[in-house]
């Protein structure tokens, strides 16, 4: 399978200005990474580490005062290659729901309250495709009973749906037009655990039957662990270990991804558990050296002025960690000088 | 005899039960959001009490009548003896706010985001008169510091300059303020990341072991109740499916509903996945309005009897159990043993 999104050491800062006082927030600062055709990516981390803001650069959604300062990211759609970047807005919107598609953080609101389901679903249809009333029917009908979702949805109101059967018409909603590449931001943040599942088993099946590209993000790593098949995880605006789901699951080596999964508590086993100390750094300024030197337990003297270089430990698993770097008796480049 | 048994207890509930009514035209809906739930609280000795269930299963509905903000419809509700829906204003606002304290889902949403938040608990100290003027700071001091805070931390700041899981231990400190016996968190962690949701329940068994605070613990979220809570009740429509110590409750879980949510838990440990089927209700009002069991249309163990009556309670293997699985009349002695022993029949197909 090739790649289908390659993003090339992207930065992009939040710039305002008010009354005369300049701020950047560093929301993402320097992520590298190629998403692969056909594959669930997930992206974790805790709130405020800029999860969502990276989305929106990859979806070329970032409005002001979102701006990219630096790097590329690019799509491959089979032989042609489009910039995400330096898109017109038309080319945007083409592109949008047909090949790029987006099921937004609490998306069960997103429906229109005073339209049947079958009605919102024929807007969006007719907007992109030239179909009529009876066609986009039948093909959301058609579409909703390979999903497992009953037929007498079509015919309600929002309002007469439980939250979860909400959020998995609009998961449906996003992925009828059959879209490459799908975006998917905390989809069961607030949803109690039998919904949770019901809708990522949806996108299982979506990715499945269509074999559709997922970016999903969320802090939990539950969630990743049921659907993702690689993992980024992200700490104060930088990619800080990425590697197959297993590997970051059982074999972490960031102590960040650590105290991530350990943090969480087990079923099996009522032990003591403890969260992880501080909080994450504000991105108007982070702290120098390794973003996480504050928090880390294992933090040497080179921490606190030293920023990590990604190390591959082999070709699927990379991190930026000193401690890992030492290990493997890896020299940092600026020590060299 | 109820009344003495009840005039022992921190809280007890009898047969507790909440109607709405929903207007539809010219006729109304009767919709039962708690119906017949009953428990105790002791005040002996503190714990911490989690009533877990999906959303929309009235766990919100019940905290507010334990609160005092909503009355009950029918049966008993007591705390330390008196009928909640028989105290005066000024009952409550003396004795009753004193007791009992809520923390609320949403921390950013219960301050002000333009008032500093160490505002929140000089308030609260002067309304109920707790200290003098001259003490003030230190007792402020004193409760953050028991819930691992501290005064110089938070004095001055805003909201929005304090994180989720520090919010939100502001909100449980301000509860702290009057001293209650009794606090109710009404899903205190689902706004927090999975990170942060452990320094809350952290200190919730802190308050309990070294306060002699009882907690109740309000979540959809299964695994901070089994890693807190001492009992726990799960709910479903109204109803209390299942009750009973934490243990066996969530580690042998014997409802078709509460195995489903054990189950629906999700793992971080990439070899326990989701086995792959899941029933869904598709509209929340049908479930609520059937005459016989709620759980019927997702479970895959339905018989015939589950869809005509209304299951009975059984005490079964530690805990309280509303099934007819465990109902001997029903299903026999032998198979009702076999069901509490966890041998449960060949599930059917779920629609």
């Amino acid at each position: 399978m090739g790649n289908l999104v390659e993003v090339e050491n992207l930065r992009a800062y939040y710039i305002t200005q008010a009354y005369g006082v300049k701020r950047t927030v560093r929301a993402v600062d320097g992520i590298s990474m190629t998403i692969r055709e056909g594959e669930i990516y997930g992206i974790a981390g805790e709130s405020g580490c800029g999860k969502s803001t990276l989305l929106r650069v990859l979806m070329a959604a970032h409005k002001p005062p979102l701006t990219v300062v630096e790097g590329t990211v690019k799509y491959v759609f089979g032989e042609m290659v489009v910039n995400a970047l330096e898109m017109s807005e038309q080319e945007i919107s083409d592109l949008r729901w047909k090949e790029i598609s987006y099921v937004p953080q609490g998306s069960m609101h997103v429906l229109n309250p005073v339209r049947r389901i079958q009605d919102q679903f024929h807007d969006f249809i007719s907007a992109h495709r030239q179909v009529s009333k009876r066609e986009s029917r039948e093909m959301t009908r058609k579409y909703l009973t390979e999903l497992g979702l009953p037929e007498s949805v079509l015919t309600a109101y929002p309002h007469q749906l439980s939250g979860g059967m909400r959020q998995r018409v609009t998961i449906a909603l996003a992925t009828i037009l059959w879209p490459r590449l799908i975006f998917v931001d905390e989809p069961t943040t607030a949803l109690d655990v039998v919904v949770q599942r019901g809708v990522i088993q949806l996108l299982k099946d979506v990715q499945e039957r269509e074999g559709s590209t997922i970016v999903l993000i969320t802090h939990d790593l539950g969630v990743h662990a049921n659907l993702a098949e690689r993992i980024a995880v992200l700490y104060a605006g930088q990619i800080v270990e990425e590697a197959d789901a297993r590997t970051i699951l059982k074999t972490p080596r960031h102590p960040y991804t650590h105290y991530l999964i350990h943090s969480l508590p087990d079923l099996d086993e009522r032990v003591e558990r403890e969260s992880i100390p501080g909080r994450p750094p504000a991105l108007d300024n982070p702290p120098s050296g390794c973003r996480f030197h504050p928090r880390c337990p294992l933090a040497i003297e080179k921490c606190k002025n030293l920023e990590p270089q990604m190390v591959y430990l082999n070709s699927n698993h990379r991190v930026a960690c000193h401690l890992v770097t030492e290990e493997i008796g890896l020299v940092h480049d600026a020590e060299k000088r | 005899m109820m009344q003495k048994n009840a005039e022992s207890q921190l809280l007890y509930a009898e047969n507790v039960t909440k109607i709405f009514h929903i207007r539809n035209g010219l006729s109304s809906i009767k919709f039962h959001a708690v119906d017949d739930v009953s428990f105790t609280m002791s005040t002996d000795r503190p714990e911490i009490f989690s009533i877990a269930g999906e959303s929309g299963s009235g766990k919100t509905t019940l905290a507010r009548m334990l609160l005092g903000m909503e009355k009950s419809s029918s049966g008993v509700l007591t705390y330390k003896g008196r009928d909640l829906n028989r105290l005066s204003k000024q009952d409550k606002r003396r004795w009753f706010y004193k007791e009992v304290q809520p923390v609320f889902q949403d921390p950013f949403a219960a301050f002000n985001p333009l008032n500093r938040i160490d505002r929140y608990l000089y308030e609260t100290v002067k309304n109920f008169q707790m200290t003098s003027k001259s003490e003030m700071d230190r007792y402020v001091d004193h409760v953050l510091q028991e819930v691992g805070l501290s005064l110089a931390e938070i004095k001055g700041r805003y909201p929005n300059e304090l994180s989720g899981g520090q919010a939100q231990r502001v909100a449980v400190a301000r509860a702290l303020i009057t001293r209650p016996s009794l606090i109710v968190a009404d899903e205190p962690v689902s706004m927090l990341d999975a990170s942060l949701r452990m320094s809350v329940v952290n200190m919730f068994r802190r308050l309990k072991e070294q306060q002699g605070v009882s907690i109740i613990y309000i979540t959809h979220d299964l695994a901070t109740a089994f890693y807190s809570a001492d009992r726990i009740a799960v709910m479903l429509r109204g109803w209390i499916v299942e009750m009973g110590p934490v243990e066996n409750v969530l580690g042998r879980p014997l409802h078709p509903y509460t195995r489903n949510l054990k189950e629906s838990i999700p793992r971080a440990d990439p070899d326990k996945k989701w086995p792959r089927t899941s029933g869904l209700a598709v509209t929340d009002i049908d479930e609520y309005r059937l005459t016989s069991c709620r759980f019927v249309s997702r479970c895959p163990y339905a018989m015939d009897i589950c869809r005509q009556q209304i299951p009975g309670v059984h005490q079964v293997d530690g805990r309280a159990v509303k099934c007819f699985l465990y109902d001997p009349k029903v299903v026999g002695e032998e198979n009702a043993a076999r069901h509490a022993a966890g041998l449960l029949p060949t599930p059917s197909k779920v629609q």
